[in-house]
């Protein structure tokens, strides 16, 4: 039967499962808007700006494990998806953009919002694709959905000329993709792992870094069976968090530039590292050449190409984390490793966060324990870039797997509030906060619009510093106190969301932080908190930029950098 | 693994569609890998065409532009063929000044090397030749004595013996 191209589209959008659309329409994608209200089984939600709707379905994606789904209109429609698909690329999360593009005769007359976007994603999408003929319209959007969501995950953008829109054509949605240069390796090569297995097994101090690609397979009940098994202690990378039980004995922290101490201390001490799913970051690794000095490296990882980047990996094993580590379970002897674990254990304790119950002021740390207090870890913790995603990082303990949602890669400030509209959107049963700077807030704070539009209740907590706090902070350390335009002159936070008919409180003292916390829990809807804190309280531990992982300033002062 | 710098031949089956040379001649920008020559046509296979790029670099560089190169999903298949036994050619045109004196100097040396005179002129003579690099390269040194106006050359192209 011929169907338009827009139908075409909505169509193939339901094959693939697709529920939630996040988007807004123009010019360009005129003719696929005219033709949503024929399928109500597409859900569109119209956001405030388009990247928000990449961060938002970037946000639905990583709750889910299904492709996000965004949609914009040519021209800055499209480039304003870009740092949202940028984000996704780096954090390897499955999404389809959907640009719309001037018609096929104006392509390449500089026509009005034309804009080159599949030349433009080019270096930050898994693949793209300029839809030129209507007839491979289905096939498209088949092998869209398949790549963003196989292998290593990504974002695969789709441009579509406003005249396929509305092309009639023969609609039959392909079974099977045919790409013959399209391949991942699943299972991991049964000789590495039986390598692996037996270095394992002679280990003394072995550490397990737990990055994103053990959430991205859900491989959390594989890593803590490997963990108990042979008795591994394991570490997190900021993606790796909540990968791994935060409470659990074995679990010891992140590890990196704002890692704690003896998260890092395990790192530098192993003779063995186990890095499952994660791409040794210099976010994490610090400087790569003093990174685990005493340690060999089993790396597994689905991208090839993450093998031996950044560091010298003894035994690579490519292939999904959760198959490669079911296999290497069943190999693996019982072990213990007592003597390490005492050794972990009294560097916990000797090297312990920064207190943060001390005082009277409203410090971030306190406030961020209460959020963990008052919801016991049910929730999901979106951030966005900066201090207080370091302390949300470091002073929540995230028990349930998969509850801590963050940009980390690309660092984009801003992706907490439409990042926390697609997971609340996705699982409206969950409690939802997001967590942002006040510098943040302010880049995607017109969200607020769809929030109050859609009634999407999230709850959200500024920790409000008056500072784009991460980088007055380099500023103090390292450019000796000269914060050139880092203060900011912030609006009152309340009243903006008042204006947009959201409820929201200011706290400025300690006593007000835990029932604050309680009345935003219990209201129904949307609320924000603005909590006014200790403006140049600063994010500790922390490895200077160059330093390794073992030269680490543990507190305020300088003389007190900690070498092990 | 060697740190040293050299010259690999990576050959890969690429899809014949739009934009995949942009696809392959960005992901080199963005990585910061250095081409030398890169050469591209269709191949036995239908739909597929055959790119062979050249790049500096030591092996653990080359060894990411291979698995780089082979995450894009129009590039079927990555080998770098630098150590296998291989048979390699490239072309070029060379525009030499000739006069009378010069003339069958020049046309000796083409004899020689087993090259083709393709346009003659008053002025000049403008000869094709064809085969491995050095040959190209010592082709090119003996004619630079009198005088080379325009060198235009095709990339190595490169196929695995037997």
């Amino acid at each position: 039967m011929k169907k338009t191209g827009a139908q075409i589209l909505c169509e193939s959008l339901i094959k693939e499962g697709v529920e939630v659309i996040f988007g807004i329409l123009g010019g360009a994608l005129l003719p696929v808007y005219d033709t949503l209200p024929q399928y109500p089984q597409l859900r569109h939600i119209l956001v405030r700006h388009e990247q928000g709707a990449a961060h938002a379905a970037d946000g639905y994606a990583r709750v889910t494990h299904k492709a996000g789904v965004c949609i914009a209109t040519s021209g800055p429609g499209a480039t304003n998806l870009v740092t949202g698909i940028a984000n996704a690329y780096m954090d390897s999360c499955p999404m389809v953009a959907i640009t719309g593009q001037v018609g096929r005769p104006f392509i390449g007359k500089d026509a009005f919002q034309e804009t080159d976007i599949t030349g433009i994603t080019l270096p930050i999408t898994k693949h793209n694709y300029l839809v030129d003929d209507t007839a491979e319209l289905a096939r498209t959007v088949k092998e869209a959905f398949y790549i963003a969501q196989t292998g290593r995950p990504g974002p695969v953008l789709i441009d579509m000329p406003k005249d396929v829109q509305q092309e009639e054509v023969e609609f039959t949605y392909p079974e099977k993709v045919d790409l013959p240069g399209y391949k991942f390796v699943s299972r991991g090569h049964l000789a590495q792992i039986k390598k692996a297995v037996g270095r394992i097994n002679k280990a003394e101090r072995p550490v397990i870094i737990a990055g994103r690609g053990i959430v991205i397979s859900q491989a959390y009940n594989e890593l803590k069976e490997l963990a108990e098994k042979a008795q591994i202690p394991v570490v997190n990378t900021l993606l790796g968090i909540s990968s791994f039980p935060g409470a659990h004995i074995l679990n010891f922290g992140m590890i990196g530039m704002h890692g704690m101490a003896y998260a890092n201390m395990a790192v530098q001490n192993a003779d063995l590292i186990i890095a499952a799913g994660m791409r040794f970051d210099d976010r994490a690794t610090a400087n790569t050449k003093r990174f685990a000095p005493q340690a060999g490296v089993i790396h597994i990882d689905i991208d090839p190409a993450e093998i031996g980047k950044n560091v010298p990996v003894d035994i690579p094993i490519v292939g999904d984390v959760k198959n490669v580590l079911k296999a290497i379970n069943k190999q693996i002897e019982r072990r213990d490793h007592l003597d390490w674990i005492t050794q972990l254990d009294q560097w916990r304790r000797e090297h312990p966060l920064l207190g943060h119950d001390q005082g009277n002021e409203l410090l971030p740390q306190y406030v961020i324990r209460q959020i963990q207090e008052a919801t016991q870890g049910n929730t999901i913790i979106v951030t966005g870039v900066g201090q207080h995603q370091m302390w949300a990082a470091q002073h929540f303990v995230y028990t349930k797997p998969n509850s801590f949602i963050s940009s980390g890669g690309l660092g984009t400030m801003g992706f907490e509030l439409p990042a926390a509209i697609g997971a609340k959107v996705a699982h409206p049963e969950e409690m939802v906060w997001s967590i942002a700077g006040d510098g943040g807030f302010q880049m995607t704070v017109q969200e607020l619009g769809t929030i109050a539009q859609e009634n999407i209740a999230v709850k959200i907590a500024i920790i409000n510093n008056g500072y784009l706090g991460m980088v007055r902070q380099w500023q103090e350390l390292f450019y000796e106190r000269r914060y050139v335009d880092t203060k900011l002159w912030n609006p009152d936070f309340v009243k903006i969301a008042e204006a947009y008919n959201i409820s929201g409180i200011k706290v400025k003292s300690r006593e007000e932080v835990a029932p604050a916390i309680q009345k935003a829990m219990d209201h129904p809807g949307p609320f924000l908190i603005d909590f006014v804190v200790e403006p140049e309280e600063n994010v500790y531990p922390m490895v200077q930029p160059g330093e390794s992982l073992s030269r680490l300033l543990e507190t305020p002062k300088p003389e007190m950098i900690s070498s092990y | 693994m060697s740190l040293t710098n050299k010259k690999h031949t990576l050959v890969a089956l690429v899809e014949d569609r739009p934009g995949v040379l942009n696809r392959v001649a960005s992901l080199f920008r963005r990585r910061a890998f250095n081409i030398e020559s890169i050469a591209v046509g269709r191949s036995e296979k239908p739909g597929l065409s055959r790119m062979t790029v050249v790049v500096d670099g030591n092996s653990a560089k080359i060894e990411q532009v291979r698995k780089q190169l082979d995450k894009l999903i129009n590039v079927v298949r990555v080998t770098d063929i630098t150590a296998e036994d291989i048979v390699t050619r490239e072309l070029a045109l060379i525009k030499v000044n000739a006069t009378t004196a010069t003339r069958s100097e020049i046309m000796q040396i083409v004899d020689i090397f087993r090259a083709n005179i393709v346009d003659v002129a008053s002025n000049s003579l403008t000869v094709e030749v064809t085969g491995d690099e050095d040959k190209v390269e010592s082709m090119l040194e003996l004619l630079r004595s009198f005088g080379v106006k325009e060198i235009s050359k095709t990339g190595k192209i490169a196929l695995t013996r037997g």
